[in-house]
């Protein structure tokens, strides 16, 4: 955890007693209702379908158990108690009172938390990849340069009020578990010949109605430019991203416009200015940082504990946990842990209060009193020692977080979607749940390997069904809900291999009961198409195409002509 | 009526800002004293405007690029930025760029929606007179430049980003 200092925690008490004073004018009817849309969401306030919802940043996914803690005694407190954890590693709370959210903040700045920049068109919570100072391919630990970027975006004077929000996600190691090519900006960490830390820098990736794989705009910026750079970046964006009309703000759509050659010669242009001055960051500050987190101190154990290997000899139940759930870690005897939100019949990312309180004696149990949130919206235990894997395992299987699905098809990722949602289309909860029930079967789950489904409730994305390998999208037909299909999508480079790749729709929507049958076909025709285990869903829809997946689905041409006939007819 | 905002106290204001009103005209400009006109107006009658008695401001609409007035900046007695939506940020980096690249030292004053949940941010971009947008209660207002104690980042208000003024142990 990054401990604050005295100024990181007077800027948090001056954020909540700022949103307390605007809250107070608006009630007292002193700020429009348009004025008011704009603070409070930087605050992370939406006015949602029912009520108020409030999104609390957990910075770069990560959070200590007592952080964690506030969280269950906000969701008893002011909610209905439970939350709902986001593909932005954030928290959500879905019935909060307007006139209540100021005391909320002040809660959560006692533990050092907040909801600043969790909405609004301004930098959001930087985002990292959630394996950051464990995993064995670390190049250097992103949690570090995400709090750098945490303090630089926190109130920037110039950035407050870009054309549209805008979301940078920093990768630590060899593999990218950030998705950074479908981000503004994303960055990804890289060592030169002579060991010095830069950053391959992507611009204009991004999900939405108009999803977009970022352009690499610098192969290596040597660190000490990292502020200076993205402060030319978010000039140029901040000047010339265009302001008239809402579905046309984002940087994709400028680097789009403008050609990435063209952008990269104006933000070079722009740097030049920029370049050396005084927000070159320099290796004190990096080391001061590095020094405010708290770090495990770990055991000298030895690599494999024969204990834990005699009971995953033994109990095939806890086998196939360690398999899916259980990841490597570059300390010897240790592992990190993902504790599954995605239990067949409860919403994807939803916890309760005490689930939370209870996970967070876990986590001071057996991880060092921390935790990450994942954008899989699952949540992370990441210094487990493999003595303690089974007792763990017991306790969220206790729990109902020991699903062992991480990674497979019902590991699935959703937005809150029409239930909640006031932009969504259509449900997407419902969605889920019918498809986590129809694969409800570990042993053919397990048969069907590695697959992303990932469901967004409307064009907006926030459940990234463009990088699902298979990807559901709600979309309303003259006021009905139907689900359009896409295969293929692939968030990047987490395993060796497929690059971050966008979904192909595979033809007309479907109704929300179809919507089982439809995966199930997609996957019977993955399984007699795949040539051995390994090779995974995605990959089989690159190497053949989707044309099988289509057939599969709607028959031939001829029986596709007819299946468009009846749809007619029936509708 | 707009109240101005100088050295953080409500001041008198001999400026008088020629702006387009609601029927897209361009007031008359008048034959004495101190005027703010668009930046088109000065590209169209630099001459006459120069020639006249009385002190001559610039006004820049969001769009407008700063770098246009570089090279004439010591024709002008005041520099002004107009912030057309809330939501439009576009000023703030118009702001940094006059004070920072092109080295404006005189009088940069806010128009537009100038409201007092932005002035802490118009302030730290370098802007240093502000004309309230007319609902805008002034002393609540001026409560507006408090609302932050510090920043992290460079500013024309704060060159030296925290991290070196920590260093230098001056924070």
């Amino acid at each position: 955890m990054y401990i604050y200092d005295e100024i990181d925690q007077r800027l948090v008490d001056e954020r909540v007693a700022q949103f307390r004073d605007q809250t107070r004018r608006f009630l007292a009817g002193k700020l429009s209702e348009d004025e008011f849309r704009a603070l409070r969401l930087r605050n992370g306030l939406y006015i949602q379908r029912y009520a108020p919802m409030l999104r609390v940043a957990v910075p770069y996914g990560l959070l200590s158990s007592n952080q964690l803690r506030m969280f269950a005694h906000i969701a008893r407190k002011y909610d209905r108690g439970y939350g709902h954890f986001s593909t932005r590693q954030n928290i959500q709370y879905n019935w909060p009172k307007l006139e209540e959210v100021p005391d909320i903040l002040a809660d959560l700045a006692t533990v050092q938390m907040h909801a600043i920049q969790t909405s609004g068109n301004c930098v959001r919570n930087i985002t990292a990849d959630h394996f950051a100072s464990v995993a064995r391919d670390e190049i250097v630990d992103s949690f570090v340069w995400c709090e750098v970027l945490r303090q630089w975006s926190t109130f920037h004077p110039e950035f407050s009020y870009l054309p549209r929000k805008f979301k940078i996600a920093v990768n630590g190691a060899e593999h990218d578990r950030a998705a950074v090519q479908v981000h503004d900006v994303g960055l990804h960490a890289r060592r030169d010949d002579n060991g010095n830390v830069g950053f391959r820098v992507l611009v204009g990736g991004g999900l939405g109605r108009t999803p977009m794989i970022g352009h690499v705009i610098r192969e290596f910026l040597p660190w000490p430019h990292l502020l200076t750079y993205l402060d030319a970046i978010l000039r140029v964006y901040n000047r010339y991203g265009r302001r008239d009309n809402i579905f046309k703000a984002r940087i994709k759509i400028l680097v789009k416009e403008r050609g990435a050659d063209k952008f990269r010669d104006e933000v070079e242009a722009e740097w030049a200015h920029l370049k050396d001055g005084p927000a070159t960051l320099i290796p004190e500050e990096i080391e001061r940082i590095g020094k405010r987190f708290t770090r495990p101190t770990y055991l000298s154990l030895p690599a494999t504990d024969a204990e834990y290997e005699q009971k995953l000899a033994k109990e095939q139940a806890f086998a196939n946990w360690v398999k899916r759930n259980v990841h490597p870690h570059k300390v010897a005897g240790y592992a990190a842990v993902t504790l599954s939100l995605k239990k067949t019949g409860v919403p994807p990312g939803d916890a309760t209060a005490a689930q939370m309180d209870a996970v967070a004696d876990l986590a001071d149990r057996y991880s060092f009193g921390e935790l990450r949130v994942s954008h899989e919206q699952n949540l992370i235990f990441a210094d487990v020692q493999q003595s303690d894997l089974h007792d763990l395992w017991q306790a969220a299987k206790a729990l109902g977080f020991a699903t062992p699905n991480i990674g497979l098809l019902t590991n699935i990722i959703s937005c809150p979607g029409g239930d909640f949602c006031s932009l969504a289309n259509a449900k997407s909860i419902p969605i889920a749940e019918a498809i986590q029930h129809r694969f409800d079967d570990l042993d053919y789950l397990h048969d069907i390997g590695e697959l992303d489904l990932n469901i967004s409730g409307c064009m907006n994305a926030c459940g990234h069904h463009h990088v699902g390998h298979i990807g559901i999208l709600g979309v309303d037909k003259g006021g009905e809900e139907w689900y359009q299909i896409e295969v293929g999508g692939n968030q990047g480079n987490v395993r060796p291999g497929l690059p971050a790749a966008l979904g192909k729709v595979i033809g007309p929507s479907f109704a929300r009961a179809e919507v089982p049958d439809v995966i199930e076909r997609l996957i019977e025709c993955y399984l007699k198409h795949r040539d051995s285990e390994v090779e995974r869903f995605v990959d089989v829809v690159h190497r053949i195409g989707v044309e099988p997946f289509k057939e599969s689905v709607y028959g031939n041409a001829d029986q596709r002509s007819a299946h468009r006939q009846r749809q007619l007819a029936t509708h | 009526m707009a109240t101005l905002i100088k050295d953080r106290r409500i001041a008198s204001d001999n400026w008088q800002l020629i702006k387009p009103g609601p029927d897209g005209v361009l007031p008359e400009v008048p034959a004495m004293g101190s005027i703010i006109v668009p930046l088109a107006l000065w590209q169209r009658e630099r001459a006459q405007l120069l020639a006249r008695k009385g002190q001559l401001g610039i006004w820049l609409d969001s769009q407008e690029d700063p770098a246009t007035l570089a090279d004439d900046l010591n024709h002008f007695a005041l520099l002004a930025v107009n912030f057309p939506k809330f939501g439009d940020g576009r000023g703030y980096s118009t702001a940094r760029l006059l004070r920072e690249r092109y080295g404006w030292k005189g009088e940069l004053r806010a128009i537009g929606e100038v409201v007092r949940d932005h002035l802490y941010f118009m302030a730290a971009c370098g802007f240093d007179t502000f004309l309230l947008r007319e609902d805008q209660d002034p002393q609540e207002a001026l409560t507006g430049f408090g609302d932050f104690s510090e920043s992290y980042q460079t500013s024309v208000a704060q060159p030296q980003p925290l991290f070196r003024r920590r260093l230098a142990g001056t924070k």
